[in-house]
């Protein structure tokens, strides 16, 4: 269950082997074996995708020079891409409804540890490892004038770690498995966001520790629970067995206990205090990364319960979550869009947007039906595109202004006009124009919430979208419209205006072609809704 | 009133609602880590509760005694990693704490929070 339990049964597994060859069969079995050993290592992907971030780890604690160090890490980051590419191309193949399943250490899976990969999860591990890679590559001109050049190796160690745990708890079909890499992530992101420039930048991650770890208990908590009910942990198994115990109240607290431990660490709204503290604080690059993939994979999380452990029948039939998640959804969109709009400091603006986002996704869920739900995945898709580009924008404006405060950004747009561009594209997709990324979201939230017969829901939507168009256009009049202090500017370093550039392009390009991010989510919300995985 | 086989259900209530209650209504940062872990200790507790069987002794095979009743090691072997997990938790918490009173010179949430307005 654990890793230490991970690592232990391939142990044995491998004591296992060698116990098996008698004196006279040594030989061959020990041919056998290497032979074995050299096929397998492309059935064993989904093992490497956690193994080989966690292995690198260490090891880049043990380089210590900065660049030594980025350049393994950059190298794994684009291994466990290639992984999960390679893993989304195997699942799609195998057609609808299809799905990997890998026995760590060989153990069956209702006793060992699964690692369960379908459409769902494969296109959610490609956004962590995918944003990984590009935040990566901006990261060393970033990082040098937020923390000295000989703790660079920490970050990196820290930064790998964070991505295991992320992609772990993406690719695991054991729910206690889910818990252990949840808190791999999280105390891997704790120590990134406390490495900011600023003293605020520990408060910010000791507040967001609390609430974390609060969060991490209640889904201990939870998953508890559902062991006392069915006796096992593996996530298809429970809900094969959950729908045989029905809705009782253990049943129903450990729902409870979940989703409030899960929406923690999505910052759904009223959770989300920790947020815009962290985001703020945090270097330029941990924004990046960790705006893009930790709500997300938290948002997957909440989905993989819902849908797959409880199931539609259990979850909105007899326990009603939707009636406590639309509200909030409505509720983040609303408030924290209008919070947004009165922020004075540029980054702290776009983690307020971050969490009126994460409304639109949430309501994508408590919709329930197909189109809500594939507006809501590929919600989480394009929306990790769009803020982890904008952040790498701000991490421009930080490393050339020294600061991203709305009054100093004064006539940048013509300073700085290639970075500022990048900013306009990727705000015009968070407003939801036409021709971006963000309008193919929203556009099946709408038809989702008119599917469910919600048309006010559908105006809220649109009406919303106007509050993004208010804050947005506040930095775009500034940068554009203000005289702009004397003095000359450099231009960006392209290490960091290049990978921004590549995520914003992206959302331009999967605005206009629909078929990779459509396809993949709606094939994963007709499983999802399809009863068990 | 309460189930004698209960009895260990309500302690790990009662110790959960401290836990949470003192992480909130604490000001002192070092209180606030120490809240945290009676919080998670409460839901350690509930797992080696639950896997406790009545009459069963520890899960280790008894030659030649097939009626044997055993406990379910699985949570107490799940626990083994939640508590790595606390002591991470609470290490890192404490060196937070730590740097907190390096950069404020307290660790007094309301100071903290009065410190920062101030300026």
């Amino acid at each position: 269950m654990s890793l230490f339990a991970q690592l232990a049964s391939l142990t044995v597994q491998a004591g296992n082997g060698a116990h098996h060859s008698d004196a006279q069969h040594a030989a061959q079995h020990a041919a056998q074996h290497a032979a074995q050993q050299a096929v397998n290592w492309s059935e064993h992907l989904p093992a490497l995708q956690i193994a080989l971030p966690l292995l690198a780890a260490p090891l880049c604690v043990l380089l210590r020079r900065a660049r030594l160090a980025w350049g393994l890490a950059m190298l794994v980051s684009a291994g466990a891409l290639a992984i999960s590419l390679t893993l989304l191309g195997r699942v799609l193949a195998l057609g609808e409804g299809g799905a990997i399943s890998y026995h760590l250490g060989g153990w069956q899976p209702p006793w060992g540890i699964e690692y369960r990969i379908d459409a769902l999860n494969a296109f959610v591990l490609v956004i962590v490892t995918g944003i990984s890679t590009v935040v990566m590559a901006a990261t060393p001109r970033s990082l040098e004038s937020e923390l000295p050049r000989e703790r660079h190796y920490l970050y990196y160690a820290a930064y790998l770690l964070c991505m295991t745990g992320l992609a772990g708890i993406t690719i695991t079909g054991d729910a206690f498995n889910i818990f252990v890499f949840l808190e791999i992530s999280s105390l891997s992101a704790y120590a990134l966001i406390s490495m900011g420039r600023t003293r605020r930048a520990v408060t910010s991650a000791y507040q967001y520790l609390v609430m974390g770890t609060i969060g991490g208990t209640f889904l201990l908590l939870g998953i508890g629970l559902l062991y006392m009910v069915t006796g096992t942990l593996n996530i298809a198994d429970l809900s094969e067995r959950l729908a045989l115990v029905g809705a009782n109240r253990t049943v129903l607290v450990a729902l409870a206990c979940i989703v409030a431990g899960v929406s923690i660490k999505l910052a759904l709204f009223p959770l989300h205090v920790w947020l815009p503290n962290a985001y703020t604080y945090a270097p330029a690059v941990v924004t990046a990364f960790l705006a893009a993939t930790a709500t997300k994979v938290a948002y997957y999380v909440l989905v993989r319960f819902v849908f797959s452990v409880f199931g539609t029948p259990l979850a909105f039939d007899e326990l009603h979550l939707d009636a406590l998640l639309l509200p909030l959804a409505i509720l983040a969109m609303f408030g924290a869009s209008l919070v947004a709009i009165y922020q004075a400091d540029v980054k702290r603006m776009l983690a307020w947007s971050s969490v009126a986002q994460i409304g639109y996704m949430v309501l994508g869920l408590a919709l329930a039906n197909e189109s809500g739900l594939t507006g809501g995945l590929v919600h989480l898709f394009n929306h990790a595109l769009m803020k982890s580009g904008l952040f790498l924008v701000m991490a421009c404006f930080a490393l050339r202004l020294g600061s991203t405060r709305l009054e100093d950004l004064a006539g940048v747009g013509h300073r700085m006009p290639l970075t500022f561009g990048a900013f306009v594209l990727g705000g015009l997709s968070l407003i939801g124009v036409p021709m971006t990324a963000g309008f193919v979201s929203k556009w099946y939230l709408v038809r989702g919430a008119l599917e469910a017969g919600m048309w006010p829901l559908a105006a809220a939507i649109l009406l919303s979208s106007l509050l993004a168009v208010a804050y947005i256009w506040r930095v775009v009049e500034v940068a554009w419209f203000r005289e702009p202090a004397t003095g000359d500017l450099r231009r960006a370093p392209l290490s960091i205006l290049v990978p921004a550039w590549i995520l914003l392009l992206g959302t331009l390009y999967f605005g206009l072609h629909t078929s990779f991010t459509v396809g993949t989510a709606s094939a994963a919300a007709r499983l999802l809704l399809g009863g068990t995985p | 009133m309460i189930e004698p086989g209960l009895y260990n259900y309500w302690l790990c209530v009662i110790l959960m609602m401290t836990g949470l209650y003192v992480v909130m209504a604490k000001g002192n940062l070092v209180k606030k880590v120490i809240g945290l872990n009676l919080f998670q200790v409460s839901v350690i507790m509930l797992y080696v509760t639950m896997g406790k069987v009545e009459g069963g002794t520890a899960p280790i095979v008894v030659e030649g005694a097939p009626d044997t009743i055993y406990s379910n090691p699985l949570p107490h072997v799940l626990m083994l990693t939640a508590i790595v997990v606390g002591v991470a938790t609470t290490a890192l918490a404490l060196s937070f704490v730590v740097r907190i009173h390096e950069d404020y010179g307290t660790i007094e949430e309301g100071d903290i929070a009065a410190m920062e307005e101030g300026r």
